[in-house]
């Protein structure tokens, strides 16, 4: 490795085999079990749509037939298949109203009838992944067409009003304003929901839900603000909590751009069953591997709980397992955004240099990924003029590391959701840093030997120790230890265990298939 | 000492303050006249618009300086007491470990057939609410966390096998009245199956419940709509340390 840091390459090639040898055996626990969620976005792939009269998704409702029958070990897509079939219906959102009804009869079908009903599945599920094909590549042309942000980082801003209809101006004004990617942020506690919502939705606690319509709305509108301003302006939102593979599946769709999905985000934070989490995660990288979407880890989170120095160690671990499993989904290097952030104490002393150890030992371990850099917020008081400052300082160390995607920082956070003129301000502060320095990293050599890269150099160590615990504890007993801070999570409990199951003899899920042969 | 005071600016009464504000009108002089007009409503007089910018197409950001000739009575100020104290969650952290030297137990629960657990994970969850960590993530505190619809039976059987200091419950279908309904219930339960020296604090939170209701549902507090972590960590530690040893 060559570099700023003077890394030792041995170490780094040690940590990313941990990581491995972490990760290895929750993707065979992934790929021997499904959840509920996973059945229900090959549903969605291969057409089924709406809701029922109580708002409940079809597939929700399908899946819950199919499981009522049969069980979920065998996978919701050759006995919905057989079960249209022997219906004769052609349409499975069809299928789905009968089942809703209680008229359908579901069955494991076996012998030729298993043959058929493999074939009449790959080919209704397929025909959702060329969808999610097609709308990638119309982003690749809208990108030729309109042109990537002028410089890097590219500039992140949030919009969440809970009205989708409200999220349109803003996002559109935001854009106007130099945002590059907007996220929407999802309404509190969607993340826990067991169904995504339907349609366009114009009430939200602190965000707006995550549906299709909405997905659908906000990309057509974004478009306009493209053709506008003549640079592509992405859009993200979140795959995560019980619905995280639909709601990747949704983002392929409707071509989303970037994903927060982290691989262990949900348990840690959530309280959702990790077993539900790791197979649920494998499946929504699949997707976003193959919608050439970028995802966003968030490792930012691990730095709100914990001390910044103490747990920066934590961080590169949770980026290097982020790596493993993004990689191993067939997520190639320039779509893993891995998130970081600038949450040391200001109060302690050279702060700053801590942060830029930090953040150049992200930049370095990962050449090719984009990086996700996360402003203050655990420090930020009402003290807004501070704010400010302290944001300025997280844009420099963000432009003098080179940073791929930076989320713009407010002075108002943990006051108010950001005002009209917060955000003007935020982004007057990142357009002045960037304007001031955006070539600075170029120079930005830190002393050999010195603070920073004696600094990083430690972190790297605490994070190859780390490691080196996980893999002898397997990573499941380290997460129901509470390795990663705070909190237990052993993988019989938390949110979402009963819709986990084991494959059975015969298991068969159309997308993993045509997924997976892809890569 | 005067109680009258008025704001500092550089010089004692001089009444000077700044505030930035934003109009819903492009940048110009009829702008700077509008929030001259505001500025003067508010009391500031003079005021001087430092700084105009236009954000958008129809919106002007200002900072204005002035002086406010209000004067504020120091004998006259009235201040709303919370009846603990708020702490922060290293101030509960350290309370728990030194004085109940031990972890302090907390189960949560919805109760009844209500399925929405927003507000119970609100307040449990590492992930929190408003900026703020939810319990879990206080070091001295043990959180177990029982999730939606647990039948009252179960409840009271699960605060007895973890020995919980205190239950937190929280409701947000009202149906009928179901969560008054609900709540009765779980303190007549928890009355009947406990001893009084032995009993968990109960503590009940929702957005339509009303806080002085307390005690005529049997339990020790109710939390309303807006609640935070902090103030239930704040809560409990008042109710099951500081007030205790005083009692004692």
């Amino acid at each position: 490795m060559s570099g700023k840091l003077d890394l030792d390459p041995a170490l780094v090639r040690r940590a990313r085999q941990l990581a491995r040898r972490a990760g290895k055996p929750v993707v065979d626990l992934a790929r021997s079990h499904t959840t509920v969620s996973v059945e229900r976005a090959v549903l969605r792939l291969a057409g089924v749509t709406g809701a029922d009269a109580d708002g409940i998704p079809l597939v929700n409702r399908l899946v819950d037939a199919v499981v009522a029958d049969v069980g979920l070990g065998h996978g919701v897509a050759l006995p919905v298949v057989e079960a249209a079939t022997r219906e004769g219906v052609d349409d499975l959102t069809l299928l789905a109203q009968k089942a809703a009804a209680g008229s359908v009869r579901f069955e494991v079908p076996s012998g030729r009838a298993a043959t058929a009903a493999r074939r009449a599945a790959r080919r209704a599920v397929g025909a959702g992944i060329t969808r999610i094909d097609k709308r990638r590549a119309e982003r690749d042309r809208l990108i030729k067409r309109h042109g990537d942000p002028d410089q890097r980082p590219w500039i992140y801003l949030i919009v969440a009003t809970g009205d989708i209809y409200e999220d349109i101006p803003q996002a559109q004004a935001a854009a106007r304003e130099g945002a590059d990617i907007i996220a929407v942020i999802r309404s509190t506690g969607q993340s826990l929901l067991d169904y995504v919502p339907e349609g366009a939705t114009r009430e939200g606690f602190a965000g707006t839900y995550a549906t299709q319509e909405n997905f659908r709305l906000m990309r057509a509108a974004l478009d306009e603000s493209s053709r506008e301003l003549g640079r592509y302006v992405r859009l993200t939102n979140y795959a995560s909590g019980l619905c995280m593979p639909e709601i990747a599946t949704l983002a392929g769709l409707e071509r989303l751009d970037m994903m927060l999905n982290d691989s262990m985000y949900g348990i840690l934070f959530r309280d959702i069953n990790p077993i539900r989490t790791f197979v649920d995660q494998r499946f929504s990288r699949q997707i976003h591997a193959r919608a050439g979407i970028i995802i966003n880890t968030g490792e930012d989170n691990y730095l709100t709980t914990a001390d910044a120095v103490e747990a920066a160690h934590t961080v590169t671990v949770s980026q290097l397992l982020n790596e493993y499993f993004a990689h191993e989904a067939g997520l190639a290097d320039w779509q893993l955004g891995l998130g970081h952030a600038f949450e040391i104490n200001p109060d302690l002393p050279e702060s700053f240099r801590l942060e830029l150890a930090h953040a150049l030992l992200a930049r370095e371990l990962f050449p090719h990924a984009p990086l996700k850099w996360m402003p203050p917020t655990k420090h930020m008081t009402g003290d807004v003029f501070r704010g400010n400052l302290l944001d300025g300082f997280f844009n420099l160390a963000g432009t003098m590391t080179g940073q791929g995607i930076l989320l713009v920082g407010m002075m108002t956070e943990a006051v108010v959701t950001p005002w009209l003129s917060d955000r003007d301000i935020a982004l007057q502060n990142v357009r002045y840093v960037l304007n001031a320095a955006g070539g600075l990293h170029e120079d930005f050599v830190p002393a050999p030997g010195g603070f920073i890269q004696r600094r990083a150099n430690h972190v790297l160590g605490e994070a190859v120790d780390l490691l080196e615990r996980i893999v002898d504890d397997t990573l499941l007993n380290a997460i129901a230890d509470g390795t990663f801070g705070i909190t237990k999570r052993p993988a019989d409990r938390g949110k979402g265990l009963d819709g986990v199951a084991r494959h059975e003899a015969g298991y068969y899920n159309p997308a993993t298939e045509i997924l997976e042969g892809e890569q | 000492m005067s109680t009258v005071i008025r704001p500092y600016g550089d010089t004692t009464g001089d009444g000077m303050v700044q505030l930035s504000f934003t109009l819903p009108v492009p940048c110009d002089k009829r702008a700077e006249g509008a929030a001259l007009q505001l500025a003067g409503k508010m009391g500031l007089d003079p005021a001087m618009v430092v700084h105009a910018k236009q954000m958008g197409e129809g919106f002007t950001f200002f900072v204005v300086y002035g002086r406010v000739n209000h004067l504020v009575d120091l004998s006259e100020v009235v201040v709303a007491e919370r009846d603990f104290p708020l702490l922060s969650p290293h101030e509960v952290n350290a309370l728990v470990k030194r004085r109940l030297r031990r972890e302090l137990v907390v189960v949560g629960a919805c109760i009844g057939t209500d399925a929405h657990t927003v507000g119970i994970d609100a307040i449990l969850n590492v992930k929190g609410i408003a900026g703020e960590k939810g319990l879990e993530y206080y070091r001295e505190l043990r959180v177990v966390n029982l999730g939606s619809q647990v039948a009252v039976p179960d409840l009271v059987e699960a605060a007895r096998a973890e020995k919980a200091d205190a239950v937190l419950v929280s409701q947000v279908v009202t149906q009928r009245d179901a969560h008054l309904h609900n709540t009765r219930e779980m303190s007549a339960a928890f009355r009947e199956a406990v001893p009084a020296d032995r009993r968990p604090l109960l503590v009940v939170g929702g957005p339509r419940f009303d806080e002085l209701m307390a005690a005529e549902l049997g339990v020790n507090r109710i939390f309303g709509r807006g609640t935070t972590p902090r103030e239930v960590a704040s809560y409990l530690v008042h109710a099951l340390i500081t007030q205790k040893a005083k009692a004692a």
